[in-house]
């Protein structure tokens, strides 16, 4: 082929075919742009939907309905031994990502844009050279960088035969015992699968909390099941070494002042996320990177060289594909001379452990360091109908407003489906609710969404099914 | 033909522009009272200036709503008169409000000043000063962005400050005020300290003075509260820096005091200053500008009213001589007396209080060598004028007796450099101090 020494030419070009790219280009041909995406990977849809949030929940889903099943026993139904079929298991997760990939790829081809495979690097401001292509290059009007991020290492790990995250998704083996570095979301709940599969799991986490930027009310909950789930759990604990010895892994930690030696069959590091800026060329661009480099972009994702955007992990904010898929929207749009803006005012967080954990707008944590007066109402799980009725009443609903407006400012969960009862938190704050406009709204009954309303209610001091304490009714 | 007895309600009519409330002062007259079109209904002393309200119709008084001290706040039903000749004859039967007020429209927009029939009603004032993002839908902050709009800037009428899409077309069309970074009407803070976001700045309580000693307290109101804001914003927003220099106006005082007249008319120094200064701000024009923190954008102004701090029993306001460029001395040595006397008769209008570019203060009167002032926000600049008076001075290796006028001009650094206010101040001094030349070039 000669094609490799001509460069195509098109309006606008996507790197990253992820959910923040592929949702950009998409959004972009709606808007009437000539759009190029250009994809390293074989299939589209980047870490999410092929090595993050789609096989990791297909896994959790599995391993929940185990302990539903094994939960099942105090309502008096038995379902004797469950068995793993990991093949199958492995199978049905493989078919998930295929269909949503293909899916993908067909929205793409029915928008008419073009994917093109290859490895992008800027060589000029309105230019990328490819490779492992078959198109030499793209000269462009328009560029989105949606380049994502990739797992973050500890030195003394490379090289060692030690699980990603990525390696762990793909369901290689369930080993016996498995210690897990890093007590954030991903090694919580590759812990949660690993441990509900059957392993035996230690985590261990480098802060005196698990789930850092979540508020301790809320994080108490799932490190109390969390300890009964795994083996052991280990918070201000460092990882000092790792070494392979024979089949397994020994791994060296101090915890206070104690060094002691941790066994296991494998080893998985989740200790975050880096983005993917390096060797891309962006100095060429005239695109700016800041210290933690990530690259530093306006309301409307344009990057220092305004003809570039950037969307996703590449760019400050939380490393989440909600956020990034807004953003494509938004660098589409901003291209096609809308008055886009991402100037969203929460992005939820959703961490898939038992129960689900999720939060949106402020913390409470994050309102108090702003100096913010804020009133709190809390309800606990133990007070709602419906979790009495599924027999899972660990949890809390926490609304978060301010002192004068009673404007809501956050809401945290810590429940059964909290990652979907989440939406209705993020849905309110966006558009400017107040708490009387949460409680007045009806909630139907009986479903654990009631619990919003009541902790509303508990914040405005009007709460009629729980005590309410003196301090608060005065607030 | 009879014409029925109906009842008007009268509104606080618009004061002015950005002004929504007032002080009541005093009533001029009493319930059951019959006042005549355009007499005197009330006084109301706004922030900018104390105004006498005329009543927009003749009757008898039914209702006379709030006392001395109340704030009232535009739109506000103020007063009840009933009109038309049952007003004569004292009949009770109040006509429905609605049908008073749909019938002594025409009335209304004839006779009152300001009609109240053309205000538009004013949102609820957010709960307090904005912090962290406005509240909006979506949808709302977009259409705001499609009008080219900053949402920060649009008061909301909704609960908890909400913008609504109606409050973005109502501002679009000029029906509302921007929000402003000033501190909100109510008495924040409650009781503990108010974390202002600034490091180590928080409001502190304060404390009981009353276990020292004995106190007196006096909410800070109109006038007062006004100043506060202006100089608290002032403070806050612009990074002040200040250059003195000394005029020798020996000359100019010789000049000036050949003037005949010796009654409170007579030229004093400051028209003298007000003129120079004027033709100073034409040479450099960055001092006769705002600046706009929101849109970043310097805002030069092409005309030079010149803004003089006066004292009065009501406390600071600045009246303003408008166009000095375009007057003579002695004219705008006129302008300032009769300004003066308004003022200090509490009879000044917030006309002119408004519109200056550029604010001098002349403490020195009142005594004090020097003083460093606070820009008049949002101008870029204010002249401080100390107390002439003679002073020992070098002159040829001579020590010899001269008249100093010291000068501190306080300026924006956002907008102007310390070369810029030395070469402006140097301008103004020699104006000021070889008047011969000045005026013998003096132009219009």
């Amino acid at each position: 082929m000669v094609m490799g020494s001509l460069k195509q030419e098109t309006e606008v070009v996507v790197i990253g075919g992820g959910p923040g790219g592929y949702v950009a280009a998409l959004r972009a041909a709606d808007l009437g742009k000539e759009v190029l995406l250009v994809e390293q990977r074989e299939a589209i849809g980047g870490v999410c939907l092929l090595e993050g949030c789609i096989p990791s929940k297909t896994l959790i889903h599995a391993v929940e309905t185990l302990q539903l099943a094994a939960d099942a026993k105090q309502m008096g139904l038995n379902f004797g031994k469950a068995s793993i079929d990991a093949d199958k298991l492995r199978a049905f997760k493989q078919s998930v990502l295929d269909k949503l990939s293909q899916g993908t790829a067909a929205l793409l081809k029915n928008r008419g844009v073009e994917v093109v495979r290859g490895r992008a690097r800027f060589d000029g401001a309105h230019s990328l050279a490819l490779e492992h292509s078959d198109v030499a290059g793209v000269e462009f009007k328009h560029a989105i960088v949606a380049t994502g991020s990739r797992v973050a290492s500890l030195p003394m790990a490379e090289d060692a035969g030690v699980w990603s995250s990525t390696d762990a998704l793909t369901l290689p083996e369930i080993p016996a015992r498995l210690l897990v570095i890093g007590g954030g979301y991903i090694g919580l709940e590759l812990g949660l699968v690993y441990a509900g599969l059957g392993s035996a799991v230690t985590l261990v986490e480098l802060l005196p909390q698990i789930l850092t930027g979540a508020d301790p009310d809320l994080v108490r909950v799932v490190h109390k099941r969390c300890k009964k789930r795994f083996e052991q759990l280990l918070v201000d604990t460092k990882v000092t070494a790792v070494e392979r010895r024979g089949d397994g892994f020994v791994v060296s930690v101090k915890r206070g002042g104690d060094a002691l030696e941790l066994e296991a069959d494998r080893v998985l590091m989740a200790v975050g996320r880096v983005p993917n800026t390096d060797d891309l060329g962006l100095d060429k661009a005239g695109v700016a990177l800041d210290d933690k480099r990530l690259i530093e972009i306006d309301d409307g994702c344009r990057t220092r060289a305004p003809h570039i955007h950037a969307i996703g992990d590449v760019t400050p904010g939380p490393m989440l594909a909600h956020k990034a898929s807004r953003q494509g929207k938004v660098a589409a749009e901003t291209i096609a001379g809308e008055p886009a803006a991402f100037d969203n005012r929460a992005i939820p967080a959703v961490v898939f452990v038992e129960p689900e954990l999720a939060w949106t707008g402020l913390t409470e944590a994050e309102a108090k360091q702003e100096g913010r007066r804020v009133k709190i109402g809390r309800f606990p799980l133990t007070a709602l109908g419906r979790a009495r009725t599924i027999g899972r009443t660990d949890g809390l609903v926490k609304v978060i407003a301010d002192e004068q407006s009673d404007l809501l400012l956050g809401v945290g969960i810590v429940a059964p489906h909290a990652s979907e009862l989440i939406a209705e938190g993020t849905l309110a704050i966006e558009m400017g609710a107040t708490l009387e406009d949460l409680t007045a709204s009806i909630h139907p009954h009986p479903t654990l969404s009631e619990a919003i309303m009541e902790a509303g209610e508990v914040a405005a001091g009007s709460a009629v099914h729980v005590a309410v304490s003196k301090s608060q009714r005065r607030s | 033909m009879t014409e029925e007895a109906t009842v008007f309600e009268f509104k606080l009519p618009d004061l002015g522009e950005g002004i929504h409330e007032g002080e009541l002062l005093t009533w001029h007259v009493e319930i059951g009272q019959v006042i005549d079109e355009d007499a005197p209904l009330v006084d109301v002393e706004t922030d900018k200036a104390a105004v006498t309200i005329p009543s927009p119709v003749g009757g008898k008084v039914l209702e006379l709503v709030g006392s001395a001290g109340d704030t009232l706040t535009v739109g506000e039903v103020i007063a009840r008169i009933e009109t038309g000749d049952g007003a004569a004859s004292a009949a009770p039967a109040a006509a429905p409000p609605a049908v008073a007020q749909r019938e002594s429209a025409p009335a209304d927009s004839e006779a009152a000043p300001a009609p109240a029939a053309m205000v538009p009603p004013q949102p609820a004032a957010p709960a307090g000063p904005r912090r962290g993002p406005v509240p909006a839908a979506p949808a709302t902050r977009r259409l705001a962005r499609e009008l080219g709009l900053d949402i920060a800037q649009i008061p909301g009428s909704g609960p908890a400050g909400r913008v609504t899409r109606e409050d973005v077309q109502r501002f679009a069309a000029g029906g509302l005020e921007p929000v402003t970074a000033v501190a909100p009407d109510d008495e924040s803070a409650g009781t503990g300290a108010a974390p202002s976001g600034i490091p180590f700045f928080e409001l502190e309580p304060m404390p009981d003075f009353s276990q020292y000693g004995a106190i007196e307290t006096k909410p800070v109101r109109s006038i007062r509260r006004k100043v506060a804001r202006k100089l608290a914003t002032s403070m806050i927003v612009v990074p002040h820096v200040a250059l003195m220099d000394d005029a020798d106006v020996t000359e100019l005082e010789v000049f000036r005091r050949r003037e005949r007249r010796t009654d409170e008319r007579r030229l004093s120094l400051l028209p003298f200053v007000v003129k120079a200064i004027t033709e100073c701000l034409k040479e450099h024009r960055m001092f006769n500008a705002s600046l706009d923190p929101q849109r970043e954008e310097i805002i030069y102004k092409q005309f030079y009213n010149i803004g003089f701090a006066a004292d009065t029993p009501r406390g600071l306001i600045v009246p303003v001589v408008r166009d000095a460029d375009k007057k003579s001395i002695i004219e705008i040595s006129a302008e300032i007396y009769e300004l003066a006397v308004k003022a200090r008769d509490g009879k000044i209008e917030v006309k002119d209080l408004q519109g200056s570019t550029f604010t001098i203060t002349n403490i020195g009167p009142l005594g004090g060598t020097r003083l460093v002032p606070t820009i008049n926000y949002p101008e870029v600049a204010i002249l401080g004028m100390g107390r002439a008076k003679p002073q020992p001075v070098v002159r040829d290796g001579q020590i010899v007796a001269r008249t100093i006028l010291p000068l501190t001009l306080a300026f924006d650094h956002r907008v102007a450099d310390g070369a810029d206010s030395a070469r402006f101040m140097s301008a103004l001094v020699r104006r000021l101090s070889d008047p011969l030349d000045w005026l013998l070039a003096m132009k219009g």
